[in-house]
């Protein structure tokens, strides 16, 4: 296998500009084929930026974007929406449909991209939910679910088509132990069962430890570190420091940018 | 920096038509009709018209026994008592009917499509329907487009209906008019196409009007709690004004 070949996502020279603020600048980022990847970075740092670039939600001012041999930035909407039946995304809350049952969520892309027969769609959709531990749980609506089962029933619906690439947008955020254990595990079975390219958008230093074979950490742009956790854990650098060891202040100061304290507190103007 | 505030306040309105035209145009662009979105059609018919059917019902016999009461006091005084179903008729068909059923189905459906729609934005679930190539306009808008372009002229049948129920109670079984004399003039005043073709074509109007800034108003809220509570008044506040508007217009051309 060639080095190209082994490169399944290639972000090259990318920038972006945000509502007048530079999300992105001169980014380059491989991300390596069938394994798990994640991007990390302080909060703000475009992480979610990269992920919606990939899908092509954004389009970059400058740079290209690759998903194998197809140029993403350039596809039209036909293409795109193509290529986006190969990419099963994970977002934050999950988004499920709150008008349809578990089952139903998982058999959207299913009955809207396939002509199986329904008696085939069900049998997916089970085994589906029966990898994420939810088949008993397909009847119920999303408001009858935890926050980490709406995941995990959102996980089902973004493997239904059996994705090249599957997108976790902070899968950890806000769960407790036991549901954070399980999407380590799942995050790292789907990887394994179906082959597929995983991209973990996170900045939980301690999960990606545990799960992703190839991490790199985001700041003021562009990617200042990449390599395994194990790498990037022992790194000298100061920023990777302070991220790795969740340290409150550093090259990433725990201020906003003020003027100084003494001069707001004795001037007369008003809030803030 | 007066002139650029001005500007901003003149040009601001003017450019948000043109998104909501844009967005409209987009929506008939790619539209489709396949089984399922028939059925979603259907659905959207459901939730935005026979759920609707309650306030329509209980409102239009009310207006229709208001109408009357104060039609029949008023004609009594010129000794013209017979003339009050022909004015029923003629106002409830032309006006009164497809207005204020547009101005209710504002209330009631347009806004639950306001904030279902500004809802799904927030909570990403037009996100999650583009990224697993699902066009949301396909899916989301156009159903709830065609819907109301249905539902409204249903219900303002309906709300004729009622309140020719809510005239008829009021003239003939408590102030006593004679029921034959009530129907005749009804019929010998009313004009099939022009009064209540006129008013059904209106209802046409006010319906896709209605709809179209329900969806957009909630397609285009900004995705917080705040942002939706603003679209639906928004909703409410423009189809008002635009249904009023338009009425004006038809109405000129009509007569």
């Amino acid at each position: 296998m060639t080095e190209s070949s082994a490169t399944a996502i290639s972000l090259r020279d990318v920038s972006l500009r945000l509502g007048g603020r530079t999300i992105l600048e001169h980014l380059d980022l491989e991300i390596p084929a069938g394994r798990v990847t994640a991007v990390m970075g302080p909060s703000g740092a475009g992480k979610t930026t990269v992920l919606r670039l990939i899908t092509g939600q954004l389009r970059p001012e400058q740079g290209e974007i690759w998903i194998g041999d197809t140029r993403v930035d350039r596809l039209g909407a036909k293409a795109l929406g193509r290529l986006r039946r190969n990419i099963g995304v994970l977002l934050q809350n999950g988004a499920l449909f709150t008008d349809l049952t578990s089952f139903d969520n998982v058999a959207l892309p299913l009955r809207e991209h396939t002509r199986l027969p329904e008696s085939l769609i069900r049998r997916l959709v089970l085994m589906k939910l029966e990898m994420v531990g939810l088949r008993g749980a397909a009847g119920l609506y999303p408001s009858e679910l935890s926050g980490g089962m709406k995941r995990r029933v959102a996980t089902a619906r973004a493997m239904a088509l059996d994705p090249r690439i599957m997108c976790y947008d902070e899968p950890f955020a806000g769960l407790d132990p036991i549901s954070l254990g399980v999407s380590l595990r799942l995050i790292r079975d789907i990887n394994g069962a179906l082959g597929t390219t995983s991209v973990v958008i996170t900045h939980d230093v301690r999960e990606v430890a545990a799960l992703a074979d190839h991490a790199c950490i985001i700041a003021d742009g562009r990617i200042v570190a990449a390599g395994s956790p194990a790498d990037l854990a022992d790194s000298d650098d100061p920023l990777i420091h302070q991220f790795m060891k969740g340290e409150a202040d550093g090259p990433v100061p725990f201020h906003y940018p003020a003027a100084p304290l003494e001069r707001q507190l004795l001037s007369d103007g008003d809030a803030p | 920096m007066n002139d650029a505030r001005s500007d901003t306040v003149l040009t601001a309105p003017v450019r948000e038509l043109g998104r909501a035209f844009v967005f409209l145009l987009t929506a008939f662009s790619r539209m489709r009709f396949g089984p399922r979105q028939l059925a979603e059609i259907l659905r959207q018919v459901y939730f935005a018209g026979v759920r609707s059917l309650v306030i329509i019902v209980i409102s239009g016999f009310f207006v229709g026994l208001v109408l009357t009461l104060q039609t029949y006091d008023t004609l009594t005084r010129f000794g013209a008592a017979d003339a009050v179903s022909t004015v029923l008729a003629l106002s409830l068909f032309r006006e009164l009917g497809p207005v204020l059923a547009a101005l209710l189905f504002a209330g009631r459906a347009g806004t639950s499509i306001t904030a279902e729609i500004g809802l799904m934005r927030a909570t990403e679930q037009l996100d999650a329907l583009d990224l697993m190539a699902i066009d949301p306009m396909e899916r989301i808008v156009q159903p709830r487009l065609l819907a109301g372009l249905i539902a409204l002229p249903a219900l303002v049948l309906v709300f004729n209906v009622t309140a020719i129920v809510g005239g008829i109670f009021f003239a003939v079984y408590l102030m006593g008019s004679d029921p034959i004399s009530f129907w005749a003039n009804m019929q010998n005043s009313v004009e099939l196409v022009r009064d209540f073709g006129g008013g059904m074509l209106k209802s046409v109007f006010f319906g896709f009007i209605a709809a179209w800034l329900a969806v957009w108003f909630g397609w285009s809220a900004r995705p917080t709690s705040e942002g939706v509570a603003l679209a639906t008044t928004q909703t409410v506040i423009a189809t008002a004004i635009a249904v009023l508007i338009l009425d004006f217009i038809l109405s000129a051309f009509m007569l």
